[in-house]
């Protein structure tokens, strides 16, 4: 079988990634917005007897790269580096519907002296505005095969596979430069030194053209000094007649400029497109503060109303499993373990699935419509205020679902200093994995009241503030790193907004499903493990002294009412009591109990007691974990004899072990736990990421010591504060 | 200059200034001589502008607009 490797070269947001999934069958991330891509990405497919591989790389203007993910993409198809396993063909995607900007690229490749096939995507959103594009024209001027495809419909994917399988000669450059540069290229291609040291002459032209050293870092090392000269002395040949600087683009788009003209035709207009329009209301000062407002607000209150069903229908659910697995098994270590240890914790985690989907099918669905990037320009005017810019909001706003691709997504940002402050705040946004503790806790102990004239509830703002605190400390911290340890001037903000789209359904619905799965699989995985170790922590040693001491207190009360016939429901109540007293005290004997009695004085100036202490402490490999810890802890140690079995209700009443009658859950509580979880660096997975995006540990200690030292801060702030009034 | 155009204006480009990175870059995303550009819009409390060119549209703050030149109309 013949084998051949392609790789998808483009602008960023021209559906990539979209085509790639078509052409292979897999589900890579795909959104609305550019830098959705940052890594290579390899897949293949096989069409009559050829076996091809595919390669998704991120999007790039132009072979100069301006930031680590162009870099992987140059490096990809041209990098000196690759030498050994070039691709065999460049597949260059195109936006139909912007054309010239496109082609500016697509002129680029066809210098690299490899065959090249144009696929013409989003062909649908370009004749809805009106252009008409000669595909045989734009092949004939190109000579090279063009097909029209739809990539998020799967149109003419099966085309574009029988294309690249067919033998095809390598193409030719197409633009040509002022004749001096012709000439200074003809003279270094004949020059021994530099040859030696390039390998095509698509590196020629690149080196020769390019005034800000942008290539430097793809070069091969130890070049040869007379190398640069030759290049040096050609620059300064064609500066005496042609402004060096812009030379290129310039020439290219004169080119194109051309091209488009002949076979293009777009509709005489005047004033903005419809897209602009739309633009017009949505990044209007007024209107488009308020629709981000509204927005903001609408799916906080989302995630709060619309799981609730959902989550009573889980918690019913498991519910029914711990009372089936109490009816079935005697007393003791494996009763104990299956109802307290596993279904009350992973119950307690998995209830919030419901929520975990709803964020982001919000998250899947402002991403697909386009909406990210017009947040991110709002932002720009506040990040540029602490010396970053909106470009780096994008990855704060991704890192909401989760850090980690957030971290990822910084390789769009040029500078690498903006690029480390980005990352170093970026797991102060709430993510997904908080959520939960959030909703928990807002829903045992913040009031259901309705404010604002009843469309906005006390909990729903709650939650929003939550959301607000990692926004409002991530902007501080990044003030003060640009300030000190990171300084640098503030970088330009030159983004493409990209065109509004409905998002594609199918996405969003992987999305949703893909990150609710994964939420499963960390419940029965890592919490389970967690779990279950918390669960042996609280259970063990078993002491049987302790029923006997509790019993022996109660002796004469027993008997009192033993000697009573009439007074049966006290005694009844009395035996409960009694029973929740042992293993109130068992827990506290236990192993879990020690270690929170060495933990309690260092917790409890936050307002909480030991079992929050521990399972906090039990939390820092993943937050998620404390979720089903709190489950395990208050169901091993339930001293209440509430008939629910939810967490939530097991919370509300549980009492300092001291102080019988204080509750420990109260509203400033609960406040300092959601500002701790908000602001603590709980969660390995982040810090071996940033370990690995900037090649060291000392990027993930500092990260770790700064985010826990600063919860702790701002939790006994929240506490005290929050004592002081309510 | 760039930042001359009012909302829903449009002007034709004269000249990127500046040698560095972010001018090629500029001139390699189609803001090159002879390019119509439309002002969009702003962001508010002085934030970045929002223009389109060549059916696409993007994002530049004022200070970076002060480095695009346009014809006089």
């Amino acid at each position: 079988m013949k084998h051949i490797s392609v790789v998808l070269l483009g602008n960023p947001n021209t559906g990539k990634s979209s085509l790639f999934n078509a052409l292979v069958g897999s589900h890579q991330a795909v959104g609305n917005y550019p830098g959705v891509t940052v890594e290579k990405k390899t897949g293949h497919f096989q069409c009559d007897q050829t076996r091809v591989s595919v390669t998704d790389l991120p999007g790039t203007y132009s072979l100069g790269p301006d930031s680590p993910d162009e870099e992987i993409a140059v490096s990809a198809i041209a990098g000196e580096l690759a030498q050994n396993d070039l691709p065999e063909i460049i597949v260059c995607v195109v936006d139909a519907s912007n054309l010239a900007r496109n082609l500016m690229l697509v002129t680029q490749a066809l210098e690299l002296e490899l065959p090249v096939v144009v696929a013409l995507n989003m062909t649908d959103i370009a004749s809805k505005q009106g252009l008409e594009i000669d595909v045989e024209a734009l092949a004939r001027s190109l000579a090279v095969p063009v097909v029209k495809v739809q990539a998020n419909k799967q149109i003419g994917i099966e085309d574009l596979k029988q294309q690249l399988i067919k033998d095809y000669p390598p193409a030719s450059p197409l633009v040509t430069f002022p004749e001096i540069v012709e000439e200074q290229l003809g003279r270094l291609a004949a020059d021994e030194n530099v040859t030696a040291a390039l390998r095509t002459p698509f590196w020629l032209r690149r080196i020769l053209l390019e005034t800000t050293g942008r290539m430097d870092s793809l070069l091969p090392p130890g070049r040869d000094q007379s190398c640069l000269e030759a290049f040096e002395s050609a620059r300064q040949l064609i500066a005496q007649q042609h402004q060096l600087h812009g030379l290129e683009p310039i020439c290219r788009y004169e080119w194109i400029g051309q091209l488009v003209e002949t076979i293009v035709q777009a509709p005489s207009k005047k004033g903005p497109s419809r897209q602009g329009r739309v633009d017009g209301v949505l990044t209007h000062p007024i209107s488009g503060s308020l629709i981000f407002i509204v927005v903001m607000t609408v799916m906080f209150q989302a995630v709060f109303r619309w799981a609730l069903p959902l989550m009573d229908f889980i918690d019913a659910g498991f519910g029914w499993l711990s009372a089936t697995v109490e009816s079935w098994i005697p007393a003791g270590a494996l009763r104990s373990l299956l109802a307290d240890g596993l279904i009350a914790g992973i119950g307690s985690v998995v209830i919030f699935l419901p929520q975990i989907v709803i964020l982001f099918f919000f998250i899947a669905w402002l991403e697909g419509c386009g909406y990210m990037a017009r947040a991110a320009w709002l932002m720009d005017r506040l990040m540029a205020s602490v010396g970053l810019s909106g470009r780096s909001f994008v990855p704060l706003l991704s890192s909401f679902a989760c850090a980690i691709p957030g971290i990822m997504a910084t390789r769009s940002i040029k500078n690498p200093r903006d690029r480390l402050t980005t990352m170093l705040v970026a797991p102060l946004m709430s993510c997904s994995a908080r959520l939960p503790v959030y909703v928990l806790l807002i829903a045992a102990c913040i009031p259901d009241q309705a404010i604002l004239g009843g469309w906005l509830g006390l909990q729903g703002l709650v939650m929003l503030s939550m959301y607000m605190i990692g926004v409002v400390v991530a902007v501080m911290i990044a003030f003060l790193l640009k300030k000190t340890i990171l300084k640098g001037p503030t970088p330009p903000f030159v983004m493409e907004l990209p065109g509004f789209k409905w998002p594609n359904l199918a996405v969003v619905g992987r999305r949703m499903t893909s990150q609710g799965w994964g939420f499963i699989k960390g419940a029965g995985t890592l919490i389970m493990a967690v779990t279950v170790l918390v669960w042996a922590a609280g259970y063990f040693p078993r002491n049987a002294e302790i029923e006997t001491t509790v019993r022996d207190r109660h002796t004469a009360e027993l008997q009192e009412l033993k000697a009573n016939p009439a007074a049966g429901s006290e005694l009844a109540e009395l035996e409960e009591r009694i029973a929740a007293e042992i293993q109130g005290e068992s827990l506290r004997s236990s192993y879990l109990g020690k270690a929170g009695a060495v933990i309690e004085p260092l917790v409890r100036p936050l307002g909480w007691d030991w079992r929050v202490g521990v399972a906090v402490i039990a939390s820092f490999p993943a937050r998620e974990v404390v979720i089903g810890t709190m489950g395990v802890i208050y169901n091993l140690g339930d001293e209440t004899d509430e008939e629910s079995d939810r967490l939530r209700d097991k919370i509300k009443l549980a009492t300092w072990d001291d102080q019988p009658e204080r509750r420990v859950f109260t509203v400033p509580v609960a406040l300092s736990m959601m500002v701790f979880f908000a602001l603590c660096a709980q969660c390995g997975a982040t810090l071996v990421v940033l370990k690995k995006e900037t090649r060291s540990w000392r990027w993930p200690i500092f990260t770790f010591c700064y985010m826990t030292s600063l919860a702790y801060v701002a939790a006994l702030v929240t506490y005290h504060t929050a004592s002081l009034w309510i | 200059m760039l930042t001359q155009l009012g909302k829903g204006q449009a002007g034709c480009i004269k000249q990127v200034t500046g040698g560095d990175a972010l001018s090629l870059r500029l001139m390699e995303m189609g803001l090159v001589p002879g390019v119509e550009i439309r002002c969009l819009g702003s962001a508010p409390f002085g934030g970045p502008l929002e223009f389109e060119l060549l059916g696409f549209r993007i994002s530049l703050r004022r200070s970076e607009c002060q480095r695009i030149i346009l014809h006089e109309p």
